[in-house]
């Protein structure tokens, strides 16, 4: 019990996490809710389905095919519906929605609802200090933890990170300082778009795939973000390793508890921000007016 | 002295609603959605009219809370369905009648209202949103988990109708859907309206004002539940059926994407957008493989080039604001019909410049 609570939360939580924290970059340095954040994991999903099960192509290689379909997708949405609108936060909104939507009928008309699978990239279990896992739950959770490692470096590391941190904290200032202001948003979006597709691609052999596959992670990546604080990227992974430990502790200890994994992890959103209201690091937004 | 009382409703008519393309339009398109169902006898049609009006009442009601006051309130549907959920279950275990369940649907939904709006309002702007956004989905965990009570997935059916026949419950609805929709409309044209505006561009200085703004804004969630309220029950007794599909967050994002296409903070906007694009859902029916996507698609193409909303963009281009009085004038006018000052935007500029 204990280890399928445990094993079902690293999983979790990585990808969670990996989706939390690309939402957490777009939000940050446009101030853009991309709700169709996470239509971008479930086409990265599809695109290997196709990959794999039609063009034979290896696991790896369809992967890495996918994540950069998807981010060229991602970022030519980016550039031509959303990047023009930045100025109309709601209309934005309703335009992300209306992507996710799109995406999900396309993916609808072209392989219909039905759910599929993908293939792992490996077969069997190995068990880990007396856990048995499964030997793709562990390959997907090292490299998930290897990306977001490597997000980390990214950011705190290396000149583009700055120039992202710095545009997140004071958007004009860094338009000052000579920063290419709106070259940083569309590589933002490029590395989030990317983020959420490769979080959908290792995911995809553990779960279903289906069209609709995006709105449930939606509204979780959502609670994490606002329990995490908005737009910090710390918070995010707290906030998603929160999330995935309650859902477990749902799933696994109160019967019928799978109707009630989403609300319970609103439930501690709710109550979290009550106690913070900007969530547990954020930083308040009171100059922003 | 009816002559007289006549007069004057003609003059006025005439000055302010034949003056201006858009409210010409507004009142014809009004007029043929209440002269419409007499000469239609397919019932399918009638369906349609009626659930227009009542999602109109929902669009503005959204409108009001989220486009007035600035409370981007993303889980809308959570008092939809409260009030559906409440209206059905009353009407099946106690036997009340609509004219009774439909108010106290309303009041459960303000009741939800408050439950929604005390916590949150101590969160600003997109905290508010997405918090909000998580009633409805804990309130539609709960409906499955006590599914002797909610009925589960397959909701409250069996609950008694509005009236004898499709024609009267659509008339019904329009009508309730006119009275609703004018009466939030002249709410946000108050001084309440005023109050709204204020809060939403500027709380901090609203509140130096003297306005006290947590409660001010905690109303509007509760008038704004009143009205979405009642759209929900009105909705209930009309299926016969209160779903979970009352507490989905597409119903919720429904909401904003109306408002938003036809323009929000306007409430007419709102309507119109439930007008324009409730039906042409229907109309898509015809090509039911790709009805959601040419639906989205329509949506995000239109709102590509115009961001601020269908109406305001029409409006824009068939009415001009007077320079001096702000008097709104048809845009076949080259003086105003109010000060009598030239529209023409040339002459305006040249009179400025040389003032100058």
């Amino acid at each position: 019990m204990l280890a399928n609570i445990l094993v079902t939360t690293l999983v979790n939580g990585a990808a969670y996490a990996m989706l939390a924290v690309g939402f957490s970059l777009i939000f940050g340095v446009g101030r853009i809710i991309n709700l169709a954040h996470t239509a971008y994991y479930m086409l990265a999903g599809y695109s290997i389905f196709t990959l794999v099960r039609v063009a034979g192509l290896a696991y790896v290689p369809a992967m890495a095919l996918s994540i950069l379909l998807v981010t060229v997708v991602a970022v030519l949405c980016y550039k031509l519906l959303i990047d023009p609108m930045r100025e109309h936060e709601t209309t934005v909104l309703i335009i992300t929605i209306a992507l996710a939507l799109v995406f999900q009928e396309l993916m609808l008309k072209y392989f219909g609802g039905h759910f599929r699978s993908v293939p792992g990239v490996a077969e069997g279990s190995l068990s880990i200090l007396g856990v048995q896992v499964t030997r793709q739950q562990a390959i997907t959770c090292a490299v998930l933890a290897v990306i977001l490692a490597a997000v980390w470096l990214l950011l705190h590391r290396t000149r583009f990170g700055l120039a992202v941190r710095a545009t997140a904290q004071d958007m004009e200032a860094a338009n000052l300082m000579g920063m290419d202001v709106s070259r940083i948003a569309t590589l933002t979006a490029a590395v989030s778009a990317a983020l959420s597709a490769a979080a959908g691609a290792l995911v995809a052999p553990l779960n279903i795939l289906e069209p609709h596959m995006w709105l449930n992670p939606l509204t979780i990546i959502l609670a994490i973000i606002v329990l995490g604080g908005m737009g910090s990227i710390k918070g995010s992974i707290y906030g998603a390793a929160i999330i995935a430990l309650s859902e477990s502790l749902v799933i696994f200890l109160i019967p019928q508890g799978s109707f009630l994994k989403g609300a319970f992890s609103l439930l501690i959103m709710i109550i979290v921000l009550l106690i913070r209201p900007e969530g547990l690091f954020g930083v308040a937004l009171e100059g922003e007016r | 002295m009816i002559r007289v009382w006549l007069l004057r409703l003609y003059r006025d008519f005439k000055g302010d609603i034949l003056a201006l393309p858009g409210r010409t339009l507004a009142c014809l398109a009004v007029l043929a959605l209440f002269i419409a169902p007499l000469f239609i006898r397919d019932t399918y049609i009638l369906r349609i009219i009626t659930l227009t009006a009542v999602y109109a009442v929902f669009a503005a009601s959204w409108d009001l809370l989220s486009g007035y006051v600035g409370q981007l309130n993303l889980g809308h549907a959570l008092f939809f369905g409260v009030a559906a959920y409440t209206s059905a279950m009353l009407n099946l275990h106690l036997g009340l009648p609509p004219v009774l369940t439909i108010p106290l649907g309303a009041l459960a939904a303000v009741m939800a209202g408050l439950v929604v709006g005390i916590p949150c309002l101590r969160l600003k702007g997109q905290y508010l949103s997405l918090a909000t956004l998580a009633f409805p989905i804990i309130l539609k965990g709960l409906v499955y988990l006590f599914k002797e009570y909610t009925g589960g997935e397959l909701g409250i059916s069996g609950i008694s109708r509005l009236a004898g026949s499709r024609l009267v419950e659509c008339y019904i609805a329009l009508a309730l859907g006119a009275v609703l929709c004018f009466l939030i409309w002249k709410i946000t044209d108050s001084n309440l309206g005023l109050i709204f505006h204020a809060i939403r561009e500027d709380e901090i200085t609203a509140r130096a004002s003297g306005i006290n703004t947590t409660a001010y804004k905690l109303l509007a969630f509760c008038l704004s539940g009143l009205f979405a309220g009642i759209a929900g029950g009105f909705f209930a007794h009309y299926m016969r059926l209160a779903g979970p599909f009352t507490l989905d967050v597409l119903l919720s994002f429904q909401a904003i994407i109306w408002t938003i296409f036809g323009g929000i903070t306007t409430i007419y906007g709102s309507v119109a957008g439930v007008i324009i694009l409730f039906p042409l859902m229907e109309i898509l029916r015809a090509f039911p493989e790709i009805r959601m996507l040419l639906f989205a698609a329509v949506i995000v193409i239109v709102l590509r080039f115009m961001p601020e909303g269908v109406v305001p963009w029409f409006l824009d281009r068939v009415e001009k604001e007077c320079p001096r009085c702000k008097e709104r004038n048809a845009f076949t006018r080259t003086r105003c019909r109010v000060c009598r000052v030239s529209l023409s935007e040339r002459e305006v500029r040249a009179r400025t410049t040389t003032r100058a």
